[in-house]
């Protein structure tokens, strides 16, 4: 209990928890719908404009911030006015993303000629949840509540749309509107997301909790609640296997511990069982 | 990356001497030798996989690569094993996993790809962490260099784009058939599924032989883009199979070629000219009317 102590007393610490929990309760609630709307694919492609739009901010020599939800949230509301042609078809976005990325390796390579020392780059690749400073860690958990509070006043038409889109739509639920706010959230979620477990990787805090939920729920609302606690799980014990052993990067627990609850789902549910 | 500093001299309006210069140093002759290879296995298997949709499995295949490559060099292994070995595992995995847990929607299936895909990056940066010290070998690991390349690791891409491509040919007629209509393939007689894990192990190799040229993160730019532009221009498979290779090959040379003469990364290049005849092919499409080129028949 001791250590427990020591581990908040360290104020980095207290940040990188309450930061990263916010975060992952954001990824947990949005991932749900990601892997319920089949939009796994979609989320992959939005880590890579964060990679670009944080770079291309950093070469600019702007604010990183700027670039990364600036990017985030427009690449997001573009794939939602592409509709549901641009959603299906994995080739045109995987195309316009490995193009995206490459323009992020020029930016990357831009930002290393200019500033050589600098770790920025490699830090929005992999994410520095340790070097939050306290205004940051405050703006980022805010922004986190926000797209929480957003997605759970939305979440049961949503959820309504996602399961029977004719029914819904026959209902007057504004179905492409709801479409269109989640994938904006998705964005936020995307780009607070870069600065916890850094780009690359966020899809997995996107798609784990996410899934290993579903395997263990077929209700959505349980499902959706689990996923966020796994989410929040996932980072905290991260943080802890961070702080315990300083040779391993935080992001690498997070996404340990999260792969493995995901394993342990799919190897308690491999019968067909379910809670 | 800057090939202009060491030659002294930059890119002139005579073609030849252009050429001439490229040519001059060992490096540049073998990192055309192995984007040549590559882009020949990665077009051929990419042609498959983006009929088949198995864009996201590719694209992960590729990303498991970078891991296997910083794990290897962590070890002190050859990095060329690590790419080989971990993209042909995860291929494995991928193959393995979905039926077995139950063949439930397709969306179980993706959430699992993603976390494979998450997890083997963080392995990556778990691994480069470990190693320290290692930071701009990890931009090349992800974002591709054509710097260094020795005759041993051409004749390694060598030997296994030709085990691929031999393996590719001998089931091509029939993974072709399975993809089309596999309930027909399969009422036929034909193994869908043992073609489909082979496939799957095939495009493993094809993705770690990319890595080491674009990096892992813009395998894309070779395995889905030319056969994606290709498809757009027309519909018939031996067409757009031939058409797939020489958009690849060019892809690689003009990339390779502006990546020698300026001071940017050789992944910027190739996923930019990939991408440039992809958007060129769509605008003719879109421009000639898309009745006259029925690509939706082809599924893909």
């Amino acid at each position: 209990m001791s250590s427990l102590a020591g581990l908040l007393g360290q104020p980095f610490l207290r940040y990188a928890f309450v930061a990263g929990a916010a975060i992952a309760a954001a990824s947990g609630l949005t991932g749900y719908f990601v892997v319920l709307r089949s939009q796994v694919f979609t989320g992959d492609a939005l880590s890579h404009v964060a990679v670009t739009g944080a770079l291309a901010a950093l070469a600019a020599g702007a604010n990183l911030l700027v670039g990364l939800y600036g990017a985030c949230i427009l690449v997001a509301l573009a794939m939602a006015a592409l509709g549901h042609r641009g959603q299906a078809d994995d080739t045109v976005i995987g195309s316009v993303f490995a193009w995206i990325l490459g323009l992020g390796a020029l930016f990357l390579s831009i930002y290393t000629t200019s500033a050589p020392n600098g770790t920025s780059g490699v830090n929005v690749l992999f994410g520095t949840i340790f070097g939050l400073s306290a205004n940051q860690a405050v703006a980022d958990s805010v922004i986190a509540a926000c797209v929480c509070a957003a997605l759970i006043i939305i979440a049961r038409p949503l959820l309504f749309a996602t399961i029977d889109e004719a029914v819904a739509s026959a209902r007057r639920v504004p179905v492409r509107m709801l479409g269109t706010v989640f994938l904006g959230l998705v964005g936020v979620t995307a780009a607070a997301a870069t600065q916890a477990v850094g780009a690359l990787l966020l899809l997995g805090l996107l798609a784990a909790p996410a899934g290993a939920a579903q395997r263990l729920t077929a209700r959505p609302f349980r499902g959706l609640w689990l996923s966020a606690a796994i989410a929040i799980f996932s980072v905290w014990a991260g943080l802890v296997i961070a702080y315990a052993a300083p040779k391993i990067p935080p992001s690498f627990g997070i996404l340990a511990v999260a792969t493995a609850v995901y394993l342990i789902a799919i190897a308690c549910t491999v019968n067909g069982r379910r809670a | 990356m800057s090939g202009a500093t060491l030659t002294g001299t930059g890119l002139s309006w005579d073609i030849a001497a252009d050429l001439r210069q490229l040519l001059q140093f060992p490096f540049m002759v073998n990192a055309l030798r192995a984007g040549t290879i590559v882009a020949v296995a990665a077009g051929a298997l990419g042609w498959f996989m983006v009929l088949r949709r198995q864009s996201f499995a590719g694209h992960t295949l590729a990303i498991v690569s970078f891991p296997g490559a910083a794990g290897a060099i962590l070890a002190g292994f050859s990095a060329i094993i690590g790419y080989f070995a971990a993209s042909v595992g995860a291929a494995l995995v991928i193959a393995a996993l979905p039926r077995s847990i139950g063949g439930r929607a397709r969306s179980s299936e993706s959430a699992i790809i993603g976390t494979i895909q998450a997890f083997a990056l963080a392995c990556g940066a778990l691994f480069v962490s470990l190693y320290g010290g290692f930071l701009n070998g990890l931009t090349g690991l992800l974002f591709g260099s054509f710097l260094g390349i020795s005759d041993s690791q051409v004749l390694a891409l060598l030997s296994v784009a030709a085990a691929a491509l031999a393996v590719l040919a001998l089931i091509a007629r029939p993974l072709f058939f399975a993809t089309v209509d596999p309930d027909v393939a399969a009422a036929r007689g034909v193994p869908v599924r043992l073609l489909g894990v082979v496939f799957l192990i095939l495009l493993g190799c094809a993705a770690a032989e990319v890595s080491q040229i674009t990096g892992a993160l813009l395998v894309f730019a070779l395995l889905v883009m030319p056969p994606a532009t290709a498809q757009q221009i027309t519909a018939r498979p031996m067409v757009s199979f031939a058409l797939t290779i020489g958009l690849g090959l060019i892809t690689v040379w003009l990339g390779l070629a502006a990546a020698y003469f300026s001071v940017y990364p050789v992944g910027f290049f190739v996923t930019t000219f990939g991408f440039a005849w992809y958007v060129l092919a769509a605008a003719l499409r879109a421009f000639l009317g898309t009745g006259r080129h029925p690509a939706a028949a082809v599924p893909g």
